[in-house]
């Protein structure tokens, strides 16, 4: 394989009238699941845009797989499979008519792959997406996306919405898609639990800065959550702990090198934390 | 092939997974040369990141408990019984280990402890 990376953005920065991307940088290894978290109006959307040059960037430099993103262009769109929010298919054609459209776009396009998921995730074929529920039309874009055979799925908020058991179908297909060293996926979400489930990598993103970009087990073995008295709690370093919320009961903080803190703090509980409690914390600061 | 983690014992799960593979291989569930599941497989029907089974593939083979051929896959290195008697008995001394500091902890005699020991090598 002749690119370690399947994305790399480096110094990313746009400037909107009322928000700004601040030199973003991000990489996704080739082969890895990468989840993008942070609050709506983060910057998550408009990052994957920029990437997809959708809307021009102010400075940065973004390479997929090894090549320009700007330079490459059209080459690269075809190895890309993207799910935006909300789709982008017209409400009046039906997913045979949307199939057929593709193809003309797609060198890669496999017909035979595209209806074989429609039936498997009971789409029907020739009706109008007017009359699909949100979960059915999300389920089509999914797999518009993977019937091109992309080499890199981008997708913004690809299961929200959608009840349990198809988002664990969705997972399962993402799975699938990456057991190939050369696929990768982004995909930003509010589902976090997802992320703690299948995700390699997390970046999180917040009001155009990112503040953390690691991997997964990195992240979910680091923190904790600190919990002790509101007394013992001012025996705690303030540059040890990153966020805190009191409550009736007692205090508690987010914290890193959760081993050491439970030996620097023997008073409290350092227990393990959910990703969103992490970016709860965060935010909340 | 059977693994089970627990995300609630605290030990890393690269580590769990590690272990475990291990003791198939010493106690003979997993036969020399046999192949194990790929990275990918494994992190999927695990649910886990592939970074994690990566990790602990690449510690067996570290460790020289299994061989990874690019391309073929991780297959159970062959059997060197020195090398099972080395770990072993690295494994015998770490549990030792415990068991002396519960001991001491627990204000338990040398004498009683060897007495112990000789008990519980009969059973």
């Amino acid at each position: 394989m002749s690119y370690e990376n399947a994305l790399e953005i480096r110094g990313l920065n746009k400037e909107f009238k009322n928000f700004r991307l601040n030199g973003v940088d991000l990489i996704l290894p080739a082969g890895s699941i990468m989840g993008f978290i942070g609050e709506n109006g983060a910057g998550k959307t408009t990052t994957i845009k920029l990437i997809l040059n959708q809307i021009k960037k102010d400075g940065g430099e973004i390479r997929i797989m090894g090549k320009d993103h700007l330079e490459h262009e059209m080459d690269l769109k075809k190895e890309i499979g993207v799910v935006l929010d909300q789709g982008f298919f017209y409400e009046g054609l039906s997913p045979l008519q949307i199939g057929t459209i593709l193809s003309a776009l797609y060198d890669r396009w496999d017909d035979r792959l595209y209806r074989d998921y429609l039936k498997r995730f009971q789409i029907p074929e020739k009706q109008a997406m007017k009359e699909f529920s949100k979960g059915m039309r999300m389920k089509l874009c999914i797999i518009a996306a993977l019937s091109h055979h992309p080499k890199l799925l981008l997708l913004d908020e690809p299961t929200g919405g959608l009840d349990p058991v198809v988002r664990n179908e969705i997972l399962d297909l993402f799975l699938d898609f990456i057991q190939d060293e050369e696929h990768s996926i982004l995909f930003s979400t509010h589902i976090t639990t997802d992320l703690e489930k299948i995700a390699d990598y997390i970046t999180f993103i917040h009001e155009g800065s990112i503040l953390f970009t690691d991997a997964k087990d990195s992240v979910m073995e680091d923190y904790g959550l600190l919990k002790c008295s509101a007394g013992d709690f001012e025996k705690v370093w303030a540059e040890d702990h990153l966020g805190s919320r009191r409550t009736s009961f007692g205090c508690q903080a987010l914290v890193r090198g959760r081993a050491a803190m439970a030996k620097k703090y023997p008073f409290a509980v350092v227990d393990p934390v959910s990703l969103e409690d992490i970016m709860l914390f965060y935010i909340q600061r | 092939m059977d693994i089970i983690i627990s995300n609630a014992s605290g030990k890393p799960i690269y580590e769990q997974i590690t272990s475990q593979i291990k003791a198939m291989i010493l106690n003979g569930t997993l036969a020399e040369g046999e192949a194990l599941p790929s990275m990918r497989i494994l992190a999927k029907e695990l649910r886990i990141s592939v970074i994690t089974t990566k990790r602990a593939y690449e510690e067996l083979e570290r460790d020289g408990f299994i061989e990874t051929v690019t391309g073929k896959g991780s297959f159970v290195a062959g059997k060197n019984l020195e090398f099972i008697r080395e770990e072993h008995l690295r494994m015998t001394e770490d549990l030792l280990a415990k068991a002396v500091e519960t001991a001491k902890a627990g204000d338990i005699s040398l004498d009683e402890m060897t007495e112990m020991l000789n008990t519980l090598y009969e059973d």
